[in-house]
């Protein structure tokens, strides 16, 4: 492979999307990986698919609807239970912006 | 023999006929974990003593003639990416450590109802992410037949459990071939029904149009039997169809002549181990004894399996994994300057270098600007790889192929290269991509002594057909069934 | 060059239903203890699944085919993907390119010049809303925040405008009718303050010659319709400064601050997110039936401009007075159910378009919750009627009325604030007057009209307007006859 189909920038921009980082060695190992698999991946370029509809679902059926019932909530207690943030019932973040 | 060898319904028919109790069973099978799993490592939460009480439990109903639900007694591991209330559930991923979910999935409470035992959760690749079970971040699960060799993924754990007598059967998940595959390598049956079968609530999401729960056994009959309890409608996921669950154990009571078996020509081209291909022409000899009428078919579109699968698997899973973000359960990094670096260390720090290339690959595939070319292009294909499937099921009632191109491989061997890991799911992804059924059970072994699988593929909802060309396999298989003697020692130094 | 103002509108409702869009928890949500109305769904806990709520459904489609849209028999659900702690999932399933209803319009009139205008909906879609952010203390100092995740996955209806609006005063027009006719479909209580209706807007100028449209800003947080006024009035009026400056306009969100008065930068289009928009696994295409899509559009309740036009014919009263009248629902009950009670409508409509909104307005009371009820209402002008209270009495028994929610009797009761309807005492009053004011008798008796007004002032004086004029008027004529 010669060309490259995602760019070091381009991780960058991806992981930020992601909310992920990495140390700039890592950064090039994702790099050249996600650059082999997409090179593999410019195979279905061989086909034409210009008439082909998309296929999102598998199965096909009459849409199930809840009724509008209410039902019991969660207790609080459980809400938070896996949390060791938590502030007066709510869940503590850092402040946003 | 001890207990913990019998299959799900042995057990069943020997508590009713009260020569067993299910106490014995769960004792056996405990003392089986205490004995291997330090080696084999199926197992990342035993829950020993509920289980011994709910043994208790069924042994009164026995003794007061009550009447017993199909699965009183029977043991069930349970992989661990499948919610299970008050019990931790991981995914095998440091993210979801300590994770303990206020409700059941589906399928708990339905297993619960026919009377099984959850004796554990199971070892599995991160977020079902892998074919190996090297990616849980709780360490690798050890193959029974071989302990230098993985037991397949991503369901790795459930497979060996089984394999080793650890349990009478266990649950795992497929997404490309996560039940299959590991059924495969480890000697067992595993079932992958149709896309819709058995609800989905409670199975924590990595691919949500590809991912279906199934049964892992020690036979078909175990199979259906599991299957029966599990399928059906639920009204909290409306993926879930609404349809009839037949009696699987019937249907398989019936023979298969003048059943119209393909076999797709390109799943016997590149990459195909010999010996796999030689155990498989020796089945469909056997498939030909039983009145079944063979005939190569094809499938063109086969080659593209794997691109679209991942394309789309990865592009769901990077928004079904945005969720780990450190706000409401699971890790938090300890330290972080603000929101944005507070999300990034956590996601860092929690997931695994595969789950983040995954993740990375499908925020790729979404991103602006490259939709079109990725998702939507996998999308489209995706249409190609079903109307194969639809066309050939015009023509045949099943499909018969190899399971995995090869026996289990040797841990560390595929781990550095990711593209040569995600092609030992090639004879498996097709199948979720079309949303159709199919069964894996074992058909022979290799030399060196390492079980070899066989795929049997149906059309969607059929898999009363599947089962029964598998159970009427299994009774006529001339290669004698054998159980793997776990030899110890032997891995030792193989451990990362 | 003449510049055009282009205003667009996005808004959502909250729909009116019981349970929440995906889940079984209820939408009662507001003042409740904070993550006490979750659930695994709502909460986005792994595992767990949306399925819709057939209400929900219904009130989207009652929404879209009253705003005239066209239903797409097959719609899709979209995962709307970004971070952000109140959504607990880090993607909002909303609609992208197949939304439920597209292709609709409204009508809004003009008072100026009596014109009509024909506003554009490009469409009308479903989404979940988000969660709830708390600083506790000063926002600056604080170092963290608090989430709350009642809200979550609550019913929103998505509408939007085409950039129809050529001025903030003719978006807070159609954003005044979009309520009114919302209410009318029992689909949204419309309160802007508590954030049931909520609006962003896209502002832009343009050469008024040019069809192609100026760079926008997006407008957000305008919590009333006299906010969203005073925002894009804002706007318009500093994308003009900084044209007329040479300015270059960027595309940016910018938040209202309703306490200083400005709109101030959230963020540029560079910091725009990639939402990466695919369909949602999780939920089948959405598909209506085209029957029920009818039996909606047949059972449609009488919406504010029939009843507008209703209020006109049956009630007499002139289109000034129907048009207040109809533009919330619950002004146009109270009407409807006071006129049930008292035939004179004009009447009514003066007191409840006079006094009753002025101290609705005054004490920022909603009409539901008026201390004075249409019988009280009703009860009180029927004793100006009968000749007991006087109009001008009246206004101050009404004031207590608001004070108190008491009857009008009970006040004209308890205060004795009645008017004479004893003849022997009026005319012992009128006796005085005549005495005091020879000149202004001898003025009426030489014919001057004029002088018989003031005595009869005089009268109400002396009596603190607790006479009947009419009483006065004739009895005064009597007497100053018999002289």
């Amino acid at each position: 492979m010669t060309e490259k189909i995602i760019t070091k920038k381009e991780v960058e921009y991806v992981a930020k999307l992601a909310k992920l980082e990495f140390n700039e060695e890592e950064k090039e190992e994702f790099t050249s990986q996600l650059n082999s698999i997409l090179d593999y991946f410019k195979k279905l370029n061989e086909l034409d698919t210009e008439r082909v509809e998309p296929t999102a679902y598998v199965i096909s059926m009459p849409n199930l609807l809840n009724e509008d019932k209410v039902k019991p909530s969660l207790p609080q207690d459980e809400v938070l239970f896996n949390s060791k943030y938590v502030k007066k019932g709510y869940f503590k973040v850092p402040k946003i912006m | 023999m001890t207990l913990n060898q019998l299959t799900a319904h042995e057990a069943v028919n020997l508590i009713k006929k009260k020569r067993i109790t299910a106490y014995e069973i769960m004792q056996d099978i405990f003392n089986q974990i205490d004995k291997v799993d330090n080696l084999i490592k199926a197992f990342l939460f035993i829950n020993r003593e509920e289980a011994l009480k709910q043994a208790k439990e069924i042994d009164k109903k026995v003794k007061n003639g009550e009447k017993l639900p199909p699965l009183a007694g029977v043991a069930v591991a349970i992989k661990d990416i499948i919610a299970t209330r008050g019990t931790e559930t991981t995914c095998g991923s440091k993210i979801l450590k300590g994770f303990i979910p206020p409700y059941n999935a589906m399928v708990i409470n339905k297993l619960r109802e026919a009377g099984a035992i959850i004796i554990g959760k199971t070892n599995m690749d991160e977020f079902a992410m892998g074919s190996s079970t090297e990616n849980s971040a709780f360490g690798p699960t050890y193959n029974p037949w071989d302990l230098e060799r993985v037991p397949g993924g991503s369901s790795g754990g459930s497979a060996a459990a089984v394999a080793a007598d650890e349990t009478l059967v266990a649950l795992g998940t497929d997404t490309g071939g996560s039940i299959r595959q590991p059924a495969s390598l480890c000697g067992m049956v595993g079932l992958k029904p149709t896309y819709g079968r058995i609800s989905r609530y409670g199975l924590v999401a990595y691919a949500s149009s590809l991912d279906q729960i199934g049964p892992i056994a020690k036979d078909v009959t175990d199979c259906a039997l599991v299957m029966k309890v599990i399928s059906g409608h639920d009204n909290m996921d409306s993926t879930s169809v609404n349809l009839e669950v037949p009696d699987y154990l019937k249907s398989c009571q019936e023979g298969i002549e003048e059943l119209k078996v393909g076999v797709p020509k390109e799943y016997f081209i590149e990459g195909i181990d010999p010996e796999v291909k030689a155990a498989l022409e020796k089945a469909l000899k056997i498939f030909e004894k039983l009145g079944a009428r063979i005939e190569e078919a094809s499938l063109p579109h086969t080659e593209y399996s794997l691109p679209t699968y991942y394309l789309i698997a990865t592009a769901e899973a990077s928004s079904n994994l945005a969720r780990y973000d450190g706000v409401q359960y699971g890790y938090r990094a300890e330290e972080y300057e603000d929101l944005s670096s507070m999300y990034q260390k956590t996601r860092s720090e929690g997931f695994g270098s595969e789950v983040k290339r995954r993740i990375m690959l499908g925020t790729y595939a979404l991103s602006s600007g490259y939709y079109d070319a990725y998702y939507l292009k996998a999308q489209k294909v995706r249409t190609l790889i079903k109307e194969d499937f639809d066309k050939v099921f015009s023509k045949y009632d099943i499909l018969i192929t190899p399971t995995s191109p090869t026996p289990a491989f040797k841990l560390n061997e595929k781990v550095s290269d990711p593209l040569t890991m995600y092609l030992s799911d090639i004879y498996t992804i097709p199948i979720n991509l079309a949303g159709i059924p199919a069964i894996s059970l074992n058909c022979g072994y290799s030399k060196s002594n390492l079980p070899i699988g066989l795929q049997i593929i149906g059309k969607h909802f059929s898999e009363e057909t599947i089962l029964r060309a598998a159970f009427n396999f299994e009774q006529n298989n001339e290669v004698e069934k054998k159980k793997p003697s776990i030899k110890p020692a032997k891995h030792k130094g193989v451990k990362k | 060059m003449r510049e055009e103002v282009v205003i667009g509108l996005e808004i959502h409702i909250q729909l009116m239903t019981k349970a929440k869009m995906f889940c079984h928890c209820s939408t009662d949500y507001i003042g409740k203890e904070p993550n006490t109305n979750t659930c695994p769904v709502c909460l986005g806990l792994p595992g767990s699944l949306p399925v819709l709520n057939k209400k929900v459904l219904e009130f989207a489609i009652r929404t879209a085919v009253a705003l005239n849209c066209e239903i797409n028999q097959v719609s899709r659900f979209h995962r709307k993907n970004y971070f952000y702690p109140d959504l607990p999932k880090a993607y909002q399933i909303s609609q992208y390119d197949s939304p439920l209803g597209a292709s609709g319009y409204m009508e809004i009139s003009l008072p100026e010049n009596k014109e009509k205008r024909r506003i554009r909906i490009t469409r009308v879609h479903l989404e979940e809303d988000a969660g709830k952010l708390i600083h506790e203390g000063d926002i600056a100092s604080s170092s963290y925040s608090l989430v709350d995740y009642n809200r979550c996955g609550i019913p929103l209806a998505e509408i939007v405008t085409e950039p129809d609006f050529r001025s903030p005063e003719e978006a807070r027009i159609f954003l005044v009718k979009l309520r009114s006719i919302v209410q009318h479909l029992g689909v949204c209580d419309g309160n802007m303050e508590e954030g049931s209706m909520r609006c962003d807007a896209n502002v832009s100028l343009r050469d008024a010659k040019s069809s192609t449209l100026g760079t926008k800003a997006e407008i957000k947080n305008m919590n009333s319709f006299k906010a969203v006024k005073k925002a894009l009035q804002f706007e318009v009026d500093r994308q003009k400064k900084l044209l007329a400056e040479g300015i270059e306009i960027i595309q940016e969100t910018r938040h209202w601050d309703e306490s200083k008065s400005v709109t101030i930068l959230m963020r540029s289009k560079e910091e725009a997110h990639d939402y990466r928009y695919f369909p949602e696994p999780d939920l089948l295409p959405l598909k209506v039936d085209l029957k029920m899509v009818e039996e909606i559009r047949r059972s449609l309740p009488e919406l504010p401009e029939a009843r507008r036009e209703r209020f006109i014919k049956n009630y007499q009263i002139p289109e000034y007075d129907a048009e207040i009248l109809t533009s919330s629902k619950a002004l146009g009950d109270f009407y409807e159910k006071a006129a049930s009670l008292y035939s004179h409508s004009k009447v009514l409509s003066n007191w409840i378009m006079g006094e009753l909104m002025r101290y609705l307005n005054e004490n920022k009371v909603e009409i539901e919750d008026s201390p004075i009820s249409p019988e009280k209402l009703v009860g009180m002008l029927k004793l100006i009627d009968e000749g007991i209270v006087s109009g001008k009495m009246a206004k101050g028994i009404f004031e207590k009325m608001f004070k108190t929610g008491k009857d009008a009797s009970k006040i004209v009761k308890e205060s004795g604030i009645t008017q004479i309807t004893d003849k022997n005492e009026l005319f012992a009053v009128i006796d005085i007057v005549i005495k005091e004011n020879p000149r202004s008798v001898e003025d009426f008796s030489e014919g001057k009209e004029k002088a018989l007004h003031y005595l009869v002032g005089q009268v109400m004086h002396y009596t603190k307007g607790r006479a009947k004029p009419g009483f006065v008027f004739e009895a005064l004529k009597q007497r100053i006859k018999k002289i």
